[in-house]
C-alpha cells in the first residue's frame, strides 16, 4: 500500500476538510515530523523548505507529498560509491550501542550473503555479555555459516584476529564480525573498538572495508550523539537501522545522515531471517505519514 | 544523565534574569526555548504541549513575588510542575506478604529485560533473601543460556526449561517450584515484543492470569524517541503496569522518555539501570531527576541569595 495516492490522502488527512495549506495544516505537519523523531532541527528545516514554496509549487496540500518526497529523498540519497570488485573477504565490522540489534543483523547479512552463493564466516567477538557467542552460533547454524569464537571473557581481538585467519585459509568471501554492543560515551570500550579494526586490517590490507553502525530505529534524539562518538573512533561506512516493523519511524536518521554524509545501508523490520532490506529513501519518507 | 536537557533550561532562565517583570512576551520566548529543550530530550509531544500549558497558566496568573525576580519565580514555577509531573517519592518494590513475591518484566526487544532481571535478583540476594530466575523467552536464539549465565553469575536459581514448553506454561511452573522452595522472590523474564503485536501480547496477559505476579514492570530503554509512551501506555493497557524501570541511564540520553511515561501513565519509574554490570541497578529519585534536569542545585541558591 506504499502508493503515492494513499501518502496523498493521508497527507491531506492530517487536517480534515483542508483544502488549503494554511497555519492549521502547517502545524499538523511539523507535528508529524516532530512524532517521527526527525528533531527539532531537522523539522524546522523542513519547515522552513516547505513555507518557502507555498503558494508557488505548493497551492493545495496535495501538492506537499510529492514535493517532501523528492525533498527529504534528496537529503538523504547519499551518491553511490564507484562500484569495484569487492575484496575477498570482504571484511564487515558490525559495531553499536547495547541492544541495538547488531547481532540479529550479523545473522540476516549471513543469510543473505549465503543466498547469494557466498562462503560466509561469522567472528564472534562479543565475549562479555552472556550467551552473545551461543546466540551468534545459533545464527551461524541458522543460516549455515562458519564461526569463529572463543571463550566468554576472551579478548575480542584475539577472536577477530583468529576469523581473519579463517576467512583466508577457508577463502571465504565475506567475514562478518559481532562485537559487544557499547555506549559511545564510554572511551575504553571505543578504543576496544579501534584496536579491533587495526588488527584485522594487519592481515587483510583494507579491512575492514565496511564498518556499519547498527541504530535501534526506536531511539530518539541521541541516535545522533550515537553516530558522531562512534565516528570519532573508527570509520563508519553505513547504518543499519532495525526495528523499523514497531510503531516508530527512525526519522533521527535524517538529521545523521545530512551531518555526517554516510548513508543507511539497510533496515531491520523483524526479528526474522529474513527480516533485512536495502534502505530506500522514497519508502523510507513515506512511512513517517503511515503510509 | 540529564545534563544536556539542564543546559537548555539554564540558558532559558539566564535569558530571563534581570527582567523587570515577566511579560507576556518574554514568558513567550522562554516558553519556546522550553519547548525546543524538551522535544531535543525526546519528551513526548503531547507531554510538551500540557507542560508548556501548564506553566503558562500558572505563570501568568501568579502575583509577582517581592522578593524574587520574575525569572526567578519562572524557575519555580518550571521546577513544581517538573517535579509533580516527574512524580514525589521513591516507589519502593512490592513485597507480597506470603511469599514469593513475583515479578514479571515486559518491554522491547533489547530493552534490557534480562540483564535487569540478573540485576534485580542480585540486589534482593544481597539483602538476605532467597531469589528465583525463570526464563520464559522461547523465541530469541539462546535467550535461555543467557538467563542461566546470569543466575549462575550472581548466584540464584534459575528455572528455564528451554524451548519446547509455552511461555505460559514456565511461568506457571517457576511459581509452583518457587512455593516449594521457598523463594521470596520469583523472577519472570519474558521475551522482547513489539506492543502491536497480538498474539504475543496476549502471551502476556496468559502469563499473568497463571503466575500472578504482584509486579509488572516495563523496562524501558532511556535512549527511546517520542513512541516509549505509546509503547508504554500499550503494555499498560494489557497488563496494568505496577512500574517501569529506566535502563542505560549511562548513556548520555536525555531521558525525555522518563518524563513522557511518567506524565501520561502516571506510574513510578522505580528503579534506573546504569550499566551492563549486576551492581548497575539503583532505585530511582523523581525529585533527584526534576531537580537535576533544572539544575536546581545552582537554581536554588541563585533563587536564596534574592
Ligand atoms: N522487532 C525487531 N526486533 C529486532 C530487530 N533486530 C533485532 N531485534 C531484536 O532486538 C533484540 C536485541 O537484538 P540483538 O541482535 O541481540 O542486539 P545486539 O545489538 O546484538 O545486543 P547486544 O549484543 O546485547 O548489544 C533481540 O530480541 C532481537 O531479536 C528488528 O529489526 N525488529
Ligand atoms: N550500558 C548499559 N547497558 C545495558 C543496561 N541494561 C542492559 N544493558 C545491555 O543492553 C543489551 C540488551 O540487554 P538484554 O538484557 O539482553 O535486553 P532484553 O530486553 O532482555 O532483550 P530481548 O530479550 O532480546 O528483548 C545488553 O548488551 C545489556 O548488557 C544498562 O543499564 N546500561
Ligand atoms: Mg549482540
Ligand atoms: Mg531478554
Amino acid at each position: 500500500s506504499r502508493t503515492s495516492s494513499a501518502l496523498t490522502q493521508r497527507i491531506e488527512a492530517l487536517v480534515p476538510g483542508k483544502t488549503t495549506i494554511d497555519d492549521e495544516y502547517l502545524d499538523e505537519l511539523e507535528e508529524v515530523f516532530l512524532s517521527a523523531d526527525v528533531g527539532v532541527k531537522t523539522t524546522m528545516e523542513i519547515m522552513d523548505l516547505v513555507r518557502e514554496n507555498v503558494g508557488r509549487s505548493l497551492k493545495v496540500p496535495g501538492d506537499i507529498q510529492p514535493f517532501l518526497r523528492r525533498e527529504i529523498g534528496r537529503m538523504i540519497s547519499l551518491p553511490a560509491k564507484a562500484e569495484t570488485e569487492p575484496a575477498k573477504p570482504h571484511v564487515i565490522l558490525v559495531i553499536g550501542v547495547n541492544g541495538s540489534g547488531k547481532t540479529t543483523t550479523t545473522g540476516k547479512l549471513a543469510h543473505k550473503f549465503i543466498g547469494q552463493g557466498k562462503k560466509v564466516v561469522l567472528a564472534a567477538a562479543d565475549t562479555f555479555r552472556a550467551a552473545a557467542i551461543e546466540q551468534l552460533a545459533m545464527w551461524a547454524e541458522r543460516t549455515g555459516a562458519h564461526i569463529v569464537k572463543h571463550q566468554h571473557g576472551a579478548d575480542p581481538s584475539a577472536v577477530a584476529y583468529d576469523a581473519t585467519k579463517a576467512a583466508l585459509s577457508r577463502h571465504a568471501d565475506v567475514l562478518l564480525i559481532d562485537t559487544a554492543g557499547r555506549l559511545h560515551t564510554k572511551s575504553n570500550l571505543m578504543d576496544e573498538l579501534s584496536k579491533i579494526e587495526r588488527v584485522i586490517g594487519r592481515d587483510i590490507p583494507g579491512a575492514p572495508h565496511e564498518t556499519w553502525l547498527v541504530l535501534d530505529g526506536t531511539t530518539g534524539q541521541n541516535a545522533l550523539n550515537q553516530a558522531r562518538q562512534f565516528l570519532q573512533s573508527v570509520k563508519i561506512t553505513g547504518f543499519v537501522l532495525t526495528k523499523l516493523d514497531s510503531t516508530s519511524k527512525g526519522g533521527a536518521i535524517i538529521g545523521i545522515i545530512r551531518e555526517l554524509g554516510v548513508p543507511v545501508r539497510y533496515i531491520g523490520i523483524g526479528e526474522g531471517v529474513e527480516d533485512l532490506q536495502e534502505f530506500d529513501a522514497e519508502s523510507f519518507v513515506d512511512a513517517i505519514f503511515g503510509v | 544523565m540529564f545534563s544536556q536537557l539542564q543546559n537548555s533550561f539554564q540558558k532559558v532562565f539566564k535569558d530571563l534574569r534581570g527582567q523587570g517583570k515577566i511579560s507576556e512576551a518574554n514568558i513567550q520566548e522562554a516558553l519556546r526555548e522550553v519547548r525546543v529543550a524538551l522535544l531535543d530530550a525526546d519528551v513526548n509531544i503531547k507531554v510538551v504541549r500540557q507542560f508548556i500549558a501548564q506553566v503558562k497558566e500558572k505563570a501568568l496568573g501568579q502575583e509577582v513575588l517581592q522578593s524574587l525576580t520574575p525569572g526567578q519565580q519562572f524557575i519555580k514555577i518550571v521546577d513544581a510542575e517538573l517535579t509533580e509531573l516527574m512524580g514525589q517519592t521513591h516507589t519502593k518494590l512490592h513485597l507480597s506478604s506470603t511469599p514469593p513475591t513475583v515479578v514479571m518484566m515486559c518491554g522491547l526487544q533489547g530493552s534490557g529485560k534480562t540483564t535487569t532481571a540478573g540485576k534485580l535478583a542480585a540486589s534482593f540476594k544481597k539483602q538476605g533473601r532467597k531469589v528465583m530466575l525463570a526464563g520464559a523467552d522461547i523465541y530469541r536464539p539462546a535467550a535461555v543460556e543467557q538467563i542461566r549465565a546470569l543466575a549462575e553469575q550472581v548466584g540464584v536459581d534459575v528455572y528455564a526449561p528451554g524451548t519446547d514448553i509455552s511461555p505460559v506454561e514456565i511461568c506457571a511452573q517457576a511459581r509452583k517450584l518457587a512455593m516449594g522452595k521457598q523463594i521470596d522472590l520469583l523472577i519472570l523474564d519474558t521475551a522482547g515484543r513489539l506492543h502491536i503485536d497480538d498474539a504475543l501480547m496476549e502471551e502476556l496477559v496468559q502469563i499473568k492470569a497463571s503466575a500472578r505476579p504482584d509486579e509488572i514492570l516495563f523496562v524501558a530503554d532511556a535512549m527511546t524517541g517520542q513512541e516509549a509512551v505509546n509503547v508504554a501506555q500499550s503494555f499498560d493497557e494489557r497488563l496494568d503496569l505496577s512500574g517501569v524501570i529506566l535502563t542505560k541511564m549511562d548513556s548520555d540520553a536525555r531521558g525525555g522518555a522518563a518524563l513522557s511515561i511518567r506524565a501520561l501513565l502516571g506510574k513510578p519509574i522505580k528503579y534506573i539501570g546504569g550499566g551492563e554490570k549486576m551492581d548497575a541497578l539503583e532505585p530511582f529519585h523523581p525529585d533527584r531527576v526534576a531537580s537535576r534536569i533544572l539544575g536546581m542545585g545552582d537554581m536554588l541558591t541563585l533563587i536564596e541569595k534574592a
